[in-house]
């Protein structure tokens, strides 16, 4: 067992890990966290999307070893300091942007890093950002629908399929 | 998932010095070798994360006109900072697996494992790049042995790739639709002195250059010159549930036509 140290949504934490501890691990197993899910646990379908140093990555595709040092967000940190939603969870809610759930908080970290890179993205820049997210409910439409409105740009243009 | 240590070095020497130990193996970004381990195809008493080393990161353009990219650039990196350089290779980076998997893979880990399917073997031997490791140089045209299999020995490191930047180059990639690895994915390179064309995830021997659509591009660089040609020989060819041998081959003659066709 190592130890390693974190800041995770703010706050510094620190823990025992064995080699294999793999990040999504830590997170929800250590510290409770379980707003970040395993959906396939073989890197595809990106339910345990992170961020780590301000980059998405697959918290079940990275060992916890490796993110010592670093600052993590979850998306139990999404949400504005007084707890109200943030822009794009807010977005998913008004635009049914989710069905069962499992998949959004992957969704929502990766739309995350995607308007930090890209502030207007296109609906054809959305969904191959989104290449290594599935979701099994929505059909992705509304989706990105939500991640457009989130950028603050019209839903309209996106033809209902 | 079986234990292991798990140890982060600072310097090349340090790993190689953890590396020297049996049954100890390197980890970049994990895209490749923790799904591996998951499956229990492999197991490493120690590994060595190549991650903390900031020699073994980064791109910049040597003197001599080539793009140095160290073992240890993220795909994600690549894409943004071989764009101005080297579009050919930066385009390539930007469409391996998805933003996730592009932050932390590596070029050195995709080149150390060789997957058949992969991108990069493709640009390293469609430029003819050279490998640069702990111990030795080792040009694209010897260092690729077929599927999964390279010129790198035990505890062996890629700190750098060099990659000659062409003239005009493109990659075009046919992607299986479910892993998004190339199902066919072809590297053109056009530089003053002749053209090269290398192809991924066809051949069951792993990457190749395709010789014949080379000879015709080097004289007269336009998607026609394809036209004339026979797709390469189907019958060595990977066959399987995505496609056949010969379909394979086929898509072989396609990609190359739109990858001249796109070069810039
Ligand atoms: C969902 C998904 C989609 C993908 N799609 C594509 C795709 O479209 N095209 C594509 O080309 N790839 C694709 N990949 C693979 C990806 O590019 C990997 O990042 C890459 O193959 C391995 O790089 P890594 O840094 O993650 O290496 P690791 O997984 O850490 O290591 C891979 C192997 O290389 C060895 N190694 C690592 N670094 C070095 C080094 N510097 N020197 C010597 N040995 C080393 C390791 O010991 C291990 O054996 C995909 C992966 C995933 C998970
Ligand atoms: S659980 Fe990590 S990608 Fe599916
Ligand atoms: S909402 Fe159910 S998987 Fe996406």
């Amino acid at each position: 067992m190592t130890k390693v140290s974190m800041t995770v949504n703010g706050k510094s934490v620190s823990g025992e890990v064995e080699g294999r501890t793999l990040l999504v691990n830590f997170l929800r197993n250590d510290l409770r966290l379980t707003g970040t899910h395993v959906g396939c646990d073989t890197s595809q379908c990106g339910a345990c999307v992170v961020h780590v140093n301000g980059e998405a990555v697959k918290a079940c595709t990275m060992f916890a070893a490796e993110a010592d040092g670093a600052e993590v967000s979850t998306i139990e940190g999404a949400a504005n300091p007084d707890g109200s939603l943030n822009a794009i969870q807010q977005a998913f809610q008004d635009h049914h942007g989710l069905q069962c759930g499992f998949c959004t908080p992957g969704m929502v970290m990766s739309a995350a890093a995607l308007l930090k890179e890209n502030p207007k993205p296109s609906e054809h820049e959305i969904r191959s950002y989104l290449q290594g997210n599935i979701c099994r409910c929505t059909g992705y439409h509304n989706i990105i629908k939500a991640i457009m409105a989130a950028s603050g740009q019209d839903v309209e243009q996106i033809a209902a399929e | 998932m079986y234990n292991f240590d798990l140890v982060r070095p600072t310097s090349i020497d340090e790993a190689v010095k953890a590396l020297g130990e049996e049954d100890a193996q390197p980890l970049a970004g994990g895209q490749t070798l923790i799904p591996t381990l998951k499956q229990r195809l492999a197991m490493p008493t120690k590994l060595v994360s190549l991650t903390g080393i900031a020699d073994i990161k980064g791109v910049c353009k040597t003197d001599d006109g080539q793009l140095a990219i160290g073992g240890g650039t993220t795909h994600g990196t690549v894409a943004k900072e071989a764009m101005a350089d080297f579009p050919g290779l930066a385009n390539l980076a930007a469409n391996v697996g998805d933003p996730a998997v592009r932050n932390r893979g590596t070029i050195g880990g995709s080149l150390a494992n060789n997957d058949p399917s992969a991108c990069y073997p493709a640009a390293a031997l469609g430029t003819g790049a050279t490998i640069k490791t702990n111990k030795r140089e080792i040009a694209a045209d010897d260092y690729f042995q077929g599927m999964f299999a390279t010129a790198l020995e035990e505890a062996e490191i890629i700190t750098e790739v060099r990659f000659p930047i062409p003239e005009k180059s493109n990659y075009q990639k046919f992607e299986q639709q479910a892993s998004r690895f190339a199902l066919v994915g072809v590297f053109v390179a056009k530089y003053a002195d002749g053209v090269r064309v290398a192809v991924t995830g066809a051949s069951n021997e792993g990457v190749f250059r395709w010789s014949e659509a080379e000879s015709a591009l080097s004289s007269n660089f336009s998607a026609e010159a394809i036209d004339s040609l026979s797709a390469p020989d189907g019958s060595n060819m990977i066959s399987d549930l995505h496609g056949s041998g010969d379909y394979r081959a086929h898509i072989v003659k396609v990609m190359t036509k739109r990858a001249v066709a796109a070069a810039s």
